[in-house]
């Protein structure tokens, strides 16, 4: 780069680095589930919130899934007006703190940063997090309620409390309805609880959120599965609810139907998570959930929930865990922190490797995973590299444990009482993009319900989008209750 | 969570309890389950439903006391709350007018036949009930099976009460006996369940089993539920839990069920310690 004199100092984005994540040292992540992103000190918050150029026309609002008002949020924290900051977030995203731990950055703000270009971009993830563990740490632990509208008379069923869900009743209360959250688990949050791990996403974080909620006035039904303790139409008629919203996730674990999948020591992601999170069976025999972590573990895939398996398996084993991916290193869908911090933990990856069966021993336990390597060929429908497998390039991997993060899939439990709701061929909901309406009147999805396994932020945009859908959509009919 | 309302013990380290939970049992339909979470700390663990009164708004369960969370549950007195109880899960059984239907059902097995067997009753089949128990004293639900069956066929392993022997031997003799059978469904252990399979696969008698996999949800949300039917990859909490015995492969489900036993070992000891130093 040539060396431009100036006269005014050159912006603090172009000279001052990206400030780093303060991180917990290896050997202590590896001891436990503590989080492993310490977040950003005061200091460095404000040196980092300094970097941002403030642009006249900012690009990052639209990198953002719901768009924030990054540099509005960002010059606050430079006035340190905390505060102030996390208002501003709060009128798109009512739980940064969760946002600033799990989104990813890098391919939404952060992407289309201007300083990215030359420099780095801002680290508008970190100070998302930032401003959100501040309010919650000068709160004594219950952040401040805003004043929710005289009732309106009507009662809306939010169906799944994860992100979409939780979402979209935080906008409905805020409308003045009755909301209820029906959640099939023990415990809220969705995937933010039963998948992603306590040193990524601690669960006071989540605990907090559902808190803030409840003292709303939202009511919280768990082990309440729609479409088997009640059905769609049941709540509609007899419990009496005016709308509903279907956010009941993607969380059907994909298999891919190899021999020897259903030895013993074959897991998906999903039982493996569940059971370490939901479950807390890391603590067996203090809880009773029993766990299986072998010596030797693969992992098959390289997306988030395979990081978090990995990642996972190595802090509950001291043996070698391998994650096997039929791509290279470059389409590695994971958020790129995780799968830095993968490799930091020791986890080792394999790429180009896809799997072709399981082996067993004669009591039925796993003994081996074989392999055939892959190399790229043209990009797919999902425009990614094709892999494509190399004849004779088979190989056994000895393992004692199989865990399987190869995707979801749509929850079918509640449609099968439900025809009525039209799904498309993979079993999606089908919505107006527009409004997020169902085919059924009165009745809206969002999040992972249509088109898969997406992102937090992209499932809480679609809770606020289809709060404002049912918000209109009530307009125009009656409030049940006042039938009777 | 639910409240406990009665707890009655059937048996040596059996429990009878009646729940209350009326969306619960407004649901439920013959062949679903629920799943219980005994504390906060605790495991989920499936149950059969063997009896329902909709208008008290309560279910009743069988529990049988094999490890830490059945005995946790089995411990449990009325008027204790249950952390959860979810359901009705899985597939409610195909019931149609089969013609002559045999019930099997082995110790623990039994209660979670009788709503099955009731409504094949009632549907218009011919029912014939096969109970089997170590001893007298694990022949369950007796007179309720009685009350809905047109003849019941009684076995114990010592010959202490009915007929000496294993289900399986009162199920053969009535098949010897020239009897046409259109319908048989087995509950029990999935030892006794392999076992009725393969005395009415010569036969080509149509064969229901109910599978008692590990599971988690119970939701199709983890998969620890699988089970091979017919070289297919099937969820029992959501495709069950009734499959077709004759293509269930109970020896995959049987080394599954035994993946966690020494986990399971080592916690009941300490379970039964703890127990021992707290009534000591
Ligand atoms: C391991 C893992 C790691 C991930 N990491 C990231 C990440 O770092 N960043 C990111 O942006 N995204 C990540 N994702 C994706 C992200 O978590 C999801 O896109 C998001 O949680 C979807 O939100 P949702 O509200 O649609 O559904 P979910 O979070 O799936 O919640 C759905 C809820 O509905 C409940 N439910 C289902 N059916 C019923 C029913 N019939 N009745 C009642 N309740 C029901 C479920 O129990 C569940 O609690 C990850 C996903 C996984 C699995
Ligand atoms: C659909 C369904 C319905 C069921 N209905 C009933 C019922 O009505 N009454 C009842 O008592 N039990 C029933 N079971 C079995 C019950 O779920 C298990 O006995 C229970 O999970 C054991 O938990 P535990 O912690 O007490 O024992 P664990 O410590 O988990 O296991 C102790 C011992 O029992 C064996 N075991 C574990 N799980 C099962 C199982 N699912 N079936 C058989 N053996 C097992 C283990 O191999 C081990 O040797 C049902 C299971 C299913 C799937
Ligand atoms: S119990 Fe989890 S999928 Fe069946």
């Amino acid at each position: 780069m040539t060396e431009v004199k100036e006269k005014k100092a050159k912006p603090k984005g172009m000279t001052v680095p990206r400030q780093p994540m303060p991180e917990l040292p290896v050997e202590e992540r590896l001891k436990g589930f503590k989080e492993v992103a310490l977040g950003y000190p005061e200091e460095i918050a404000r040196i980092e919130a300094e970097r941002c150029l403030q642009c006249k026309k900012p690009v990052c609002i639209a990198g953002c899934p719901v768009n924030i008002d990054i540099p509005r949020f960002i010059r606050q924290i430079v006035e340190g007006d905390y505060q102030g900051a996390v208002e501003t977030i709060k009128k798109d995203n009512f739980m940064p703190a969760i946002c600033g731990r799990v989104c990813q950055q890098e391919v939404q703000c952060e992407a289309v940063c201007v300083l990215a270009k030359k420099y780095e971009p801002v680290a508008v993830g970190r100070l998302e997090r930032f401003v959100a563990d501040w309010e919650a740490a000068h709160s004594g632990g219950q952040v401040k309620l805003p004043t929710v509208p005289p009732p309106t008379g009507y009662k809306v069923a939010v169906v799944g409390s994860g992100p979409a869900g939780l979402t979209a009743a935080f906008d409905l209360r805020m409308a003045g309805h009755d909301v209820t959250i029906f959640e099939a688990l023990h415990r809220p949050g969705g995937v933010l609880t039963y998948g992603i791990p306590e040193f990524r996403m601690p669960n006071y974080i989540i605990e907090a959120n559902v808190d803030f909620l409840v003292r709303l006035g939202v009511e919280l039904r768990c082990d309440f599965i729609v479409g088997l303790t009640a059905t769609v139409d049941q709540l509609l008629n007899d419990y009496g609810y005016d709308a509903m919203f279907i956010a009941t996730g993607a969380g059907l674990p994909k298999f891919l139907y190899l021999e020897g999948e259903n030895l013993c020591g074959v897991f998906s992601a999903n039982e493996f998570l569940t059971r370490v999170n939901l479950m807390e069976s890391y603590k067996f025999p203090e809880t009773d959930t029993p766990l299986i972590v072998g010596n030797n573990i693969a992992v098959i895939g390289a997306g988030n929930t395979a990081m978090d398996a990995s990642r996972t398996a190595r802090r509950l084993s001291k043996g070698r865990v391998r994650v096997i991916y039929r791509r290279s290193e470059k389409e590695v869908p994971a958020r790129a922190e995780e799968f830095e911090h993968a490799k930091q933990e020791g986890v080792e990856f394999f790429f180009l490797h896809a799997p072709v069966r399981i082996l067993g021993t004669p009591d039925g336990w796993v003994r081996a995973i074989e392999v055939q390597r892959c190399e790229l060929g043209e990009p797919d429908e999902s425009g990614r590299a094709r892999p494509i497998p190399v004849e004779g390039s088979n190989f056994e991997i000895e393992v004692d444990t199989v865990i399987n993060a190869v995707g979801t899939s749509s929850n079918k439990t509640l449609f099968q009482s439900a025809p009525d709701i039209q799904r498309d061929k993979r079993g999606y909901l089908v919505t107006d993009p527009a409004t997020l309406a169902t085919s059924k009147p009165g009745v809206f999805g969002g999040g992972d319900i249509i088109g898969g396994g997406a992102t937090v932020i992209k499932a809480m945009g679609d809770g606020r989008k289809a709060a404002r859908a049912i918000n209109e959509y009530l307009k125009t009919v009656p409030p049940k209750r006042m039938q009777r | 969570m639910a409240r406990i309302l009665k707890r009655t013990e059937l048996a040596p380290k059996i429990v009878e309890l009646v729940l209350d939970a009326p969306d619960i049992a407004r649901q439920h339909k013959p062949g679903q389950f629920i799943i219980l979470r005994p504390d906060a700390r605790g495991e989920r663990v499936p149950m059969s439903v063997a009896n329902v009164d909709v208008a008290r708004g309560t279910i009743t369960t069988v529990i049988q006391e094999v490890g830490v969370t059945s005995a946790k549950l089995c411990a449990m007195k009325a008027g204790d709350e249950v952390a959860s109880v979810v359901g009705p899960l899985g597939r409610p059984t195909h019931i149609e007018k089969f013609g002559l239907a045999v019930c099997v059902g082995g110790g623990a097995g039994i209660p979670p036949l009788h709503l099955i067997a009731k409504r094949l009753k009632e549907t218009g089949n011919y029912l014939i009930s096969i109970l089997g128990g170590r001893d007298k004293r694990y022949v369950l639900m007796e007179s309720e099976m009685r009350a809905i069956s047109d003849e019941v066929i009684l076995t114990t392993d010592d010959g202490s009460y009915g007929k000496k022997g294993f289900v399986t031997v009162a199920l053969q003799e009535l098949i010897d006996s020239g009897r046409h059978l259109d319908y048989v469904l087995a509950i029990g252990p999935p030892m006794m369940m392999k076992a009725v399979a393969e005395v009415t696969r010569p036969h080509k008698i149509m064969t229901v089993a109910s599978l008692n996999t590990i599971m988690i949800d119970g939701t199709g949300m983890c998969g620890a539920c699988r089970v091979s039917v017919g070289g297919k990859t099937n969820f029992v909490c959501v495709d069950g839990p009734e499959f077709d015995a004759h293509l269930v492969d109970f020896d995959e489900m049987m080394k599954r069920l035994r993946m966690y036993r020494t986990q399971e070992q080592l916690a009941y000891e300490r379970y039964l310690q703890h127990a021992g130093a707290c009534a000591g």
